[in-house]
């Protein structure tokens, strides 16, 4: 029988549960389990320079690995400085478990100094969360923790430390659960065979049919029995902005991403649909426009996860509860051996498809011409044809996320990382920090803004005392491209506050930390530029590309529009 | 339409303001709120009357039960049910009205519990119909205090909430 303190029972969970990297800032109530770090040398602790970088860099590596992140923040101000990394892994279902310092038991609820009940702050933006009431609690405690925040329809689960429960004089027994069990927490794991049948035969017969499939496929690792089932089926597949590399965009079956600034053959191809087959995405308001004009001769079959995504905002005439990943190969194993109904009306659909294809072939955006400024779109462009595609591309918030999602072919899924429910500025950075860590050998690239990157930049000294080799792209319009686009729709261009002034010299800047700095400000400088940067994998380099400020995203949903809806330029809409 | 929707909670703490916090996020309804720990002293049962088409309350049962701490529910008003609340009313009872307030004691079978020379304290059980009833019923007398409990309803025959 071991005896541990509570501070070591931590350490030695996080070793056991094979946890390499744990984020976080230290503080007095999370100082024991500081020391009990410092005494191991398996978990790495990554001080990060900002709380919410913490989220977000363990977030970042929970997307692109999988597996849930972790951070540690202490009491009071370094729990509140998290919350916006914990609603953005909330928004997106993203495992994470934050350990959260608070003061010690007998001062809870006396306003203590740094006390703050953080378990009911974040109670909405939470999977679950945990309060410790005795040291001999934390093994199970945790356990359940990153039981409940990687299984079923993932999120984050805060684990309220007080900081007596942690001191090292207070020893009990430690057994690293193996197991735990929670009655009132059964995540599904397949889903109905009825209305997996029902919804197959419905597949087979559809003459318009759509895949439209979501984060869930890929929160779900359900990528290759997706990849099988569409091509095995022949039919067009879009997906959400957080389903993107789900199946392979370089293929011809993928119409891109829908909804707001969709490509216009998936947001058409939507609107003519007449079968709908959406697999782990949640009819979010980004994605359908209006929904009482939302897909009017469309039948729904909606597989989630979670019940409570279906039905929510657009009614499914097949509802099925279930993983994707096994409810995906029963419908292989149903599709297989059976012919579609009307191959002829399939071909007629593709044509209708290929020609919305053509419409805008070579239209999507004006290249820039010798002497004028860069287009954002190019910049991306050729960031794909560098990185031929590979690279893990995180974004932060704004026209410069809808570009790299949009010029950017991706072909895996947890490629494109990017925060796409909560919106959150400043989160790029931080999670291709996060990514880089566990991915050294991967080109990690963060598409930023110079709106954005100012929110998170003082990570630069966490990446030069870890050396972590980002690269970031800084599509630097000189002003919140996005906010400033609204305006020109929505506000005569009256450019409310969505003037950058006085930004930084972004080369100084860097230089400041020891880093490379590249400014680009004409093509010809564009892909020369980018050869440099990711010329050695382990060099952070950050290219400050001046880019058109006038520049908008499109296509663009029309409010309260269907999803046909769109205006694809400055001057055309549909 | 109303509904009655009954939950096996959770005795821990913490558990009710993740119940009555998801009410508020997700702008549903609460019209009564009632809970007690059941002879199982790791549960409580939380009974909550709410308001809401089927679309709404398809989504409240289903955010109820992705909540941890939800261990149960049932719809009470989906088949036979009893439902009951027991309210505890202060009301004046001065000169002839005393009688006529002891009558109306007696129709709706409430009881008076309490009396001082110039009020009674009357108790009644029974449906919220009847206890509104009682109320109006009460209004032209004089009300001074009412306190209700909520709702607390359990289904009718063979079916039982439980583990
Ligand atoms: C934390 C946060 N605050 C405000 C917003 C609102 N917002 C959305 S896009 C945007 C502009 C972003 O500017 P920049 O990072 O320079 O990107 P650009 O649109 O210019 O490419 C703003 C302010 C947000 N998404 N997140
Ligand atoms: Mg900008």
């Amino acid at each position: 029988m071991e005896l541990l303190s509570g501070a070591d029972m931590i350490a030695r969970f996080l070793q056991d549960e094979g946890i390499e990297y744990i984020y976080g800032y230290p503080g007095g109530a999370a100082l024991h389990i500081y020391d009990a770090l410092f005494r191991q040398d398996k978990v790495k602790h990554i001080l990060v320079r900002h709380e919410q970088a913490a989220t977000h860099a363990a977030d970042g590596y929970a997307r692109a690995s999988g597996k849930a992140g972790c951070v540690l923040v202490t009491s009071g101000p370094g729990a509140t400085n998290a919350v916006t990394g914990i609603a953005t892994a909330y928004m997106d279902s993203i495992p994470m478990v934050v350990l959260c310092g608070q003061v010690a038991s007998h001062l809870i609820g006396e306003d203590a100094f740094q006390e703050t009940d953080i378990v009911g702050v974040t109670r909405p933006i939470v999977k679950h969360s945990f309060s410790i009431r005795h040291p001999s609690e934390i093994p199970e405690v945790l356990k359940k923790a990153f039981y409940l925040a990687s299984t079923g329809r993932p999120g984050p689960v805060v684990v309220d430390i007080p900081k007596d429960m942690t001191a090292p004089t207070e020893r009990y027994e430690y057994v690293y659960p193996k197991k735990v069990k929670l009655r009132s927490y059964n995540p599904v794991t397949r889903g109905h065979t009825g209305q997996i049948k029902k919804a197959v035969e419905m597949m087979l017969k559809a003459k318009r049919p759509v895949f439209y499939t979501g984060g869930g496929v890929v929160t779900g690792k359900a990528s290759e029995g997706l990849t099988d089932l569409v091509k095995q089926l022949g039919y067009p597949i879009t997906t959400t902005l957080m389903g993107i590399g789900a199946y392979p965009q370089s293929d011809r079956q993928c119409l891109g991403w829908l909804g707001m600034h969709g490509s216009y053959e998936s947001n058409m191809a939507m609107h003519h649909a007449d079968l709908i087959i959406a697999i782990g995405a949640r009819f979010d308001d980004r994605v359908t426009n209006s929904t009482s004009k939302f897909c009017p001769t469309a039948k729904i079959i909606h597989v989630d996860v979670d019940p409570s995504s279906i039905s929510k905002t657009v009614r499914a005439d097949v509802p099925i509860v279930g993983p994707a990943s096994s409810v995906i190969n029963e419908m292989i194993s149903l599709v297989q051996g059976h012919k579609i109904a009307h191959p002829e009306a399939l071909t007629e659909w593709w044509e209708k498809i290929d020609g919305w294809r053509a419409d805008r072939e070579g239209k999507l955006y004006e290249p820039s011409k010798p002497g004028e400024a860069l287009k954002p779109q190019e910049v991306i462009e050729a960031l794909c044809r560098v990185t031929r595609g590979e690279a893990y591309v995180t974004t932060d918030v704004g026209q410069h996320q809808m570009f790299a999602a949009q010029y950017y072919k991706f072909d895996k899924p947890n490629r494109l990382i990017t925060s796409g429910g909560l919106g959150t500025m400043g989160f790029g950075f931080p999670a291709a920090m996060g990514i880089k860590q566990n991915y050294p050998d991967d080109d990690v690239v963060c598409v930023t803004g110079e709106g954005s990157f100012q929110m998170m930049m003082q990570e630069l000294s966490t990446c030069k005392q870890y050396g972590v080799g980002v690269k970031i792209v800084n599509l630097n319009n000189a002003s919140l491209g996005m906010v400033r686009q609204w305006q020109d729709l929505n506000y005569k261009s009256r450019h409310a506050h969505s003037y950058m002034e006085s930004l930084p010299d972004f080369h100084m800047l860097i230089e400041a930390y020891g880093f490379t700095a590249i400014t680009v400000n004409t093509l010809d400088e564009l892909e020369p530029a980018l050869e440099r940067a990711f010329a050695d994998k382990h060099e952070l380099v950050f290219l400050d590309v001046k880019v058109d400020p006038f520049e908008h995203v499109y296509p663009m949903q029309v409010p309260l529009g269907a999803m046909r809806d769109m205006l694809l330029s400055k001057t055309e809409r549909t | 339409m109303r509904h009655i929707i009954s939950i096996l909670l959770e005795n821990e703490p913490g558990a009710l303001s993740r119940v009555v916090g998801l009410f508020s996020q997700r702008n549903f309804n609460i019209e009564t709120l009632n809970v007690a720990p059941t002879e199982d002293p790791s549960l409580s049962r939380l009974t909550v009357t709410t308001v809401g088409d089927d679309r709404v309350i398809e989504q409240i049962t289903k955010h109820l039960n992705k909540l941890i701490d939800v261990v149960k529910l049932v719809d009470l008003t989906e088949g036979n049910h009893i439902e009951r609340e027991l309210m505890l009313v202060k009301v004046k009872a001065l000169g002839a009205a005393r009688d006529e307030v002891k009558r109306t004691v007696d129709i709706f079978r409430a009881q008076i519990v309490d009396v001082t020379p110039s009020l009674y304290t009357v108790q009644i059980t029974g449906d919220a119909g009847k206890l509104d009833a009682f109320l109006q019923a009460m209004a032209p007398v004089g009300i001074l205090e009412v306190a209700r409990t909520g709702v607390s309803g359990i289904a009718r025959g063979d079916k039982v909430l439980s583990l």
